[in-house]
């Protein structure tokens, strides 16, 4: 009819009542509680050794991120870490070089992926399902390559490139390789076709494929890219640690949904952002790191991390409730008091 | 959109409050202004390094260092990593460590020494271009010596032994069991190595091959387990069989773990280092590292409290001392 925007309020100020504005602003009064209170967190190597911990969950988080929004979940992804770090550690031993060891973990983590997709997107099993499935699968596979040796023979320049900084800053040198990822994922979720098929199929499954989206297809292509993204994360994991063993990065995976449900994606589907779940994970990594500086237990990192996960998702659910009370409510209070206790 | 913000005060007030009730207890915990030192085992909640950590802790008190205990749920290396990294960043004055990885565990190592940490490893060293100094338990001599002393005296000094160890590769194992071989051709002429079984540290398959071993060899006098594995299962063995009593049973050993076949007399005594002496060692020898007195070179001399004085070896490496025996008298003072 006219044209004012069907919303009452300004952009700017819709664009700071998001979900993922207001993860940023906690990460912000987050931040801003550890300079001032945690004895070191101030530091130079703070900024460095966050990037360098955060490193394998960003990267895993992001596809992550378009799998959750499709409504579906990939529970195998710490065990694809596991499982390529075990690969990429036995070919270094059989003398394979080094870039080709990469790929071969790197393609082995892409047909985790593919049993995973085909499993969900052509045989309609629930990815959770199937997924907790793989992370046993996938986990067993790695312990039994290994058992419980390690393969830390790495070259000393591939393990110190690894953790290197870029000259001069506490940006570790895999601050580029993030930058590059976050951005190839934010503009494939929200700058492409694909990406728009992602978030309609997160809406409704259904209406997607009617309105012709290859909703299998696409499942497939996510699950193949949460595969492969998770084997470098394995590479990079074994480098970091200087450490190739069946057990590695055992858990990461809720450390990943948790960063992905914090940084504002709906469980349900349909609704997150890239820059939400950068700043989701971006939060666990600064938590944990303020609570280790505390001398915190790992237990206790890992209940104050639960109890945000449970927090995000509850929340919002909450609020909601709350919200769908009120219109039925008169504006006055004049209600009878009788009423609410009708219920 | 209200929502969003009731979801950011609920989220803010959860994570503030965690990390406001975390520090004001950590401040409680670590508020000295002395020198501070992290102990880093393998793993928290292992019996073995919570007395070593009392060691430690005992040592701080007449140091009067401020020393905290960190660590992760699971001994592997990926998980040690933050640790170091975290003493790193606080600055502290000495990190002393148990590693998972002789390599691993190395590069952040480095990094903590480049900011001004001394590193000090205990029980499981790492590659001694990581570390000041290692405080090392036991030599594999002294360690095979010992067990063949308490076999010999058990048995009488003449008969037929076996050996218990865990898996055929395992290196430390088969280290120990070369050197008694040498030393029973040598030292114990009378005392003869009839067989050595491989019970893979694994409960049930030592205390099966403790079974066959008793069955082929019926003059057996006294079997040697290297493990701790192997030799609690073998007391097991024997202590509910007719070779009980017959047959001595010794090696390296846990208290907790020997402490009932102590008791009921099918294990005479067992030797293992002690861990709470380690964890002292080890403070007195971040102490020393942190004051100066010692930088790790060979030849160097600390005073370690009640151990007495200590001399750096060769590659930095200190040692507790022989291994240390185990018997009725005096396994009620130990838990671990």
């Amino acid at each position: 009819m006219t044209t004012v925007p069907a919303h009452g309020s300004p952009l700017w100020r819709r664009a700071l009542l998001t979900r993922e504005a207001a993860t940023i602003a906690l990460l912000v009064v987050v931040w801003s509680v550890a300079t001032a209170s945690v004895r070191g967190f101030d530091g130079p190597l703070t900024i460095t050794y966050l990037i360098l911990d955060i490193t394998p969950v960003l990267l895993v988080a992001l596809p992550m991120t378009a799998i959750v929004v499709t409504g579906e979940i990939d529970l195998s992804v710490a065990s694809v870490v596991g499982l390529s770090s075990v690969l990429f550690g036995l070919l270094h031993q059989a003398g394979v070089p080094l870039p080709a060891a990469v790929a071969g973990a790197a393609v082995a983590g892409a047909l985790c992926g593919v049993v995973n997709g085909v499993l969900v997107a052509y045989l309609g099993l629930p990815s959770l399902a199937v997924t907790i499935g793989t992370l046993a699968l996938f986990r067993g596979l790695a312990v039994g390559l290994l058992g419980t040796a390690a393969v830390t023979d790495f070259p000393r320049n591939w393990t110190q490139a690894a953790r290197a900084t870029l000259g001069g800053t506490p940006f570790p040198s895999v601050t580029v390789l993030l930058v590059a990822a976050v951005a190839v994922f934010a503009v494939l979720l929200h700058g492409t076709a694909f990406g728009r098929n992602v978030f309609d199929m997160g809406r409704s499954k259904e209406a997607a494929r009617f309105s012709g989206v290859a909703t299998r297809r696409t499942l497939l292509v996510l699950f193949v890219l949460s595969g492969f993204v998770s084997a470098l994360a394995g590479v990079y994991y074994t480098l970091r640690y200087g450490s190739a063993r069946g057990d590695n990065a055992t858990g990461l995976e809720l450390q990943v949904i948790a960063a992905v449900l914090l940084g504002g994606v709906s469980i349900f589907g349909g609704r997150g952002a890239v820059h939400g779940v950068v700043a989701g994970v971006l939060m666990i990594g600064v938590l944990s790191s303020a609570l280790r500086l505390e001398g915190v237990t790992v237990n206790l990192i890992n209940i104050v991390i639960g109890v945000l996960l449970v927090l995000s998702v509850v929340s919002p659910r909450v609020v909601a409730a709350i919200r769908a009370r009120r219109p039925a409510r008169p504006p006055s209070t004049s209600l009878p008091a009788a009423s609410p206790s009708v219920q | 959109m209200k929502f969003s913000r009731s979801v950011a005060v609920l989220v803010a007030a959860g994570a503030a409050l965690a990390l406001t009730a975390c520090g004001g207890a950590a401040d409680d915990a670590g508020g000295g202004d002395g020198v501070t030192v992290t102990m880093l085992p393998k793993n928290l909640g292992n019996p073995y390094f919570e007395t070593s950590t009392s060691g430690a802790e005992e040592a701080a008190g007449e140091l009067g260092l401020a020393l905290e205990e960190v660590g992760p749920e699971t001994s592997t290396p990926d998980s040690q990593v933050p640790f170091i990294n975290t003493s790193a960043q606080q600055g502290v004055a000495a990190l002393v460590v148990s590693a998972n990885d002789p390599r691993a565990i190395g590069d952040a190592l480095d990094e903590a020494r480049a900011a001004g940490t001394k590193v000090v490893t205990f029980d499981s060293d790492t590659d001694p271009e990581f570390r000041d100094i290692f405080v090392n338990q036991a030599t594999a001599e002294g360690i095979a010596s010992k067990q063949l002393e308490l076999i010999s005296e058990q048995i009488g000094g003449s008969g037929e032994i076996a050996i218990l160890s865990a898996s055929a590769n395992a290196t430390n194992q088969n280290a120990w069991i070369e050197l008694m071989e040498a030393q029973l051709a040598s030292d114990y002429p009378d005392i003869e190595l009839v067989e050595i079984a491989y019970g893979d540290d694994d409960d049930q398959a030592s205390f099966d091959k403790t079974a066959a071993l008793l069955q082929a060899h019926p003059d057996l006098k006294g079997i040697v387990s290297p493990t701790t594995v192997g030799v609690a299962a073998a007391a097991r063995y024997v202590s509910t069989s007719e070779f009980k009593g017959k047959v001595a049973v010794t090696g390296l050993g846990t208290p907790n773990q020997m402490r009932e076949y102590v008791e009921d007399g099918t294990v005479t005594a067992f030797a293992l280092w002690n861990p709470g002496d380690l964890g002292y060692l080890a403070a007195y020898a971040a102490s020393a590292l942190v004051d100066g007195t010692i930088t790790g070179a060979p030849g160097e001399t600390f005073e370690a409290g009640r151990l007495g004085e200590f001399t750096v070896g060769e590659d930095g490496v200190v040692l507790l001392g022989d291994p240390f025996v185990f018997d009725a008298s005096n396994i009620g003072d130990f838990d671990f």
